[in-house]
């Protein structure tokens, strides 16, 4: 008897290892709201928390030091030539951007389809889209050489000289499309913040940092009337959020997209592009999350349920842009058109097969890793593993963008690319500025959204009330 | 009303609870009682205070609307503008009107519009910032953005009356009541 009563409960126990909580249990709206603003106000900052600031800042200063040589000197301290004329600025740009994909996915479109598991990841998530964007916009900005000159064909405004800007031209939609994406995560960033802000305006101590809270907390009281138009607000911006965040990608594919280069000129380009920035933005939401989660001890929030379903997505997505590499593949060999097929030949192997069979092995084959539960249990191997993502993804686009442009229609202007120690200068420049700006933002701000965490504690349910 | 000029000027009466669900029932159960001018303060958005309060549905979504299509519209009219009158080009011989061509800038123009609108909108609707509101006055009130309920029976509202309003309050069972200087 009894043995047989334990059945379906240990079934019952079975299924729930199988799908972890969203929240660990037993917390409650003080633990929660203490356990989150803990990290900005009364924890120490650690070691670790300079050593890695300081690294981040050295890399920024490298990036200043970079701009400074480049703005003095000119873009020839690039590896850009003809016929490479878009090289680490266009690739580093669509990788930074893609990254931030994630951010507003998790924040916007799983708020949409109700996933309650977005919760504790969805403000650093947030913040990563913010920090990619502004990462993304230098290099399209110094591409130009003399960014203060540039603003006339990259801005409508009204000029001496009576130009106005191209609006056939992808590049222009992209500067469009970029600036609305950076602006509208800004401003749903703020705005989950506020609630958040005042919380931490009422638990801090000094004066220093209640004043501060309690002017950027623009004097939230938590009123129901203004709860009703704030919970409108942030279900508005998600929905008007989703579309915005398909279209960034598929504008930036667009840029390739409507050029007539083989290996550019695809329908494919904007499915496969956004699907593309998904994944990488999830493997550096992965990235992030392993350590914070680690080291400021938020595993209660940021659980193993986080973990296995954002390498879930890293999983479908990642398929679908494997099957993107199938599809360019079979389109050059069906298509019959010479070019094509030569560039998927010089793609597999030609002077930078290497890079091509890199990506192939980790975006189409080191990913089908994560159909078992053994490594999606294994936190500092997906860490690992998403590090590899982001190599894989950085190497989609530089194969994209340097195979197709090195060997074009006339063999007469073929060249090779080579980026110089500048090129790498920038690109880590712009990665120790992500990662400074991420290191200011988890001492200073919330990384989790506490009063989003709030709503899912067991407290925060009505109980059915009689009458 | 003789004996309200003795007491100083209130901007209400305010009670605390400890659960989401005792605040509800109190605020369903001051509206029975004819009380109107009131707010109810939480750390959580809680859907059903806005039937207990009696609040009307927002019209954001309407403004957001209209900002939403204004911006598709001003950034179509800035294409067509800058396009055929300001600087005409012939691009490969396309019509100085190439409108699909105008198609991705007026989406974007179309979600700035309406994003700017909600983000304005709604923080314009609520009356943020605002510097200082009485109900910081009270000192439990530090709370109300962790874990504390309160309700708040506004002086404006004509059934109140420093006395009874508070002894009303005390039927609730709160945590605890007190005045909201002004």
């Amino acid at each position: 008897m009894a043995a047989k009563e334990h059945v379906p409960d240990s079934g019952l126990d079975a299924g729930m290892l199988r799908t972890p909580p969203v929240i660990a249990p037993g917390h409650t709206f003080n633990s929660v709201t203490n356990t989150i603003s803990a990290v900005v106000l009364t924890k120490r900052t650690t070691i670790g928390w300079f050593f890695g600031f300081a690294v981040a800042f050295a890399l920024l200063m490298l990036m200043n030091f970079t701009i400074g040589k480049l703005l003095l000197t000119g873009i020839g301290i690039w590896g850009n030539n003809v016929p490479v004329g878009w090289a680490f600025d266009i690739i580093n740009f669509v990788w930074w951007i893609g990254i931030g994909h994630a951010g507003t996915l998790i924040s916007a479109i799983l708020l949409l389809f109700r996933q309650q598991w977005r919760t504790s990841i969805n403000r650093f998530a947030e913040a990563m889209t913010l920090f990619a964007v502004a990462c993304a916009a230098m290099f399209p900005l110094l591409h130009t050489g003399r960014p203060w000159l540039a603003i006339y064909w990259l801005f409508p405004y009204p000029n001496t000289m009576g130009l106005w800007p191209q609006f056939r031209s992808p590049l222009i939609w992209d500067v469009f499309a970029v600036s609305t994406y950076g602006t509208v995560s800004a401003l749903f960033w703020f705005t989950g913040l506020v609630p958040d802000l005042a919380t931490l305006r009422d638990k801090a101590t000094s004066k220093v940092s209640r004043t501060i809270f309690g002017i950027l907390s623009l004097g939230w009281r938590g009123s129901a009337r203004h709860w009703q138009r704030y919970e409108m607000s942030y279900l508005l911006l998600a929905g008007i959020s989703t579309p915005l965040v398909l279209s960034v990608h598929s504008v930036v594919s667009f840029d390739f997209a409507v050029s007539v280069l083989p290996g550019w000129h695809a329908t494919i380009f904007p499915p496969y592009y956004v699907a593309g920035a998904i994944y990488s933005g999830f493997a550096m939401v992965m990235t992030l999350a392993v350590p914070l989660r680690k080291y400021y001890g938020l595993e209660d929030f940021i659980t193993m349920r986080h973990i296995h379903n954002m390498t879930k997505v890293m999983l479908a997505t990642g398929m679908i842009v494997a099957y993107g590499y199938a599809n360019e593949a079979f389109f050059a060999w069906y298509s019959a058109n010479p070019y094509e097929g030569y560039m998927m030949l010089n793609r597999m192997t030609g002077p930078y097969a290497v890079f091509y069979w890199s990506l192939i092995a980790i975006n189409a084959a080191m990913i089908q890793l994560f159909w078992f539960r053994k490594v999606r249990d294994n936190v500092t191997l997906l860490f690992i593993l998403s590090l590899f993502v982001n190599l894989g993804m950085w190497l989609e686009r530089f194969i994209i963008i340097v195979t197709s442009l090195h060997r074009d229609f006339l063999p007469s202007s073929w060249d090779m690319y080579y980026p110089t120690r500048w090129d790498f200068a920038m690109f880590a420049g712009t990665i120790g500025l992500f990662f400074s700006l991420f290191f200011l933002f988890v001492r200073f701000l919330p990384a989790i959204a506490i009063f989003e965490m709030r709503t899912i504690v067991p407290e925060a349910k009505l109980k059915e009330h009689h009458g | 009303m003789a004996h309200e000029q003795h007491t100083p000027a209130l901007h209400g009466i305010m009670a605390e609870f400890d659960t989401p669900t005792a605040l509800v029932e109190a605020t369903t159960r001051a509206r029975l009682h004819g009380f109107r001018n009131m707010d109810a303060y939480t750390p959580i958005p809680i859907e059903e205070l806005n039937e207990a309060l009696g609040l009307r549905r927002t019209r954001l979504p309407r403004l957001v609307l209209l900002g939403g299509i204004l911006g598709g519209l001003g950034g179509f009219g800035l294409e067509y503008w800058a396009s055929t009158m300001a600087y005409p080009m012939n691009v490969g011989g396309r019509p100085l009107n190439s409108w699909p061509h105008f198609i991705p800038v007026m989406f974007e123009t179309t979600v700035l519009g309406a994003a700017l609108t909600c983000f304005v909108g709604m923080w314009a609707l609520n009356k943020l910032p605002q510097p200082y509101h009485p109900v910081f006055n009270v000192p439990a009130f530090d709370r109300a953005s962790t874990d504390r309920f309160f309700l708040c029976i506004e002086a404006t509202d004509p059934r109140f009356d420093a006395a009874t309003t508070r002894a009303f309050l005390q039927t609730l069972h709160p945590v605890g009541v007190s005045d909201v200087a002004p």
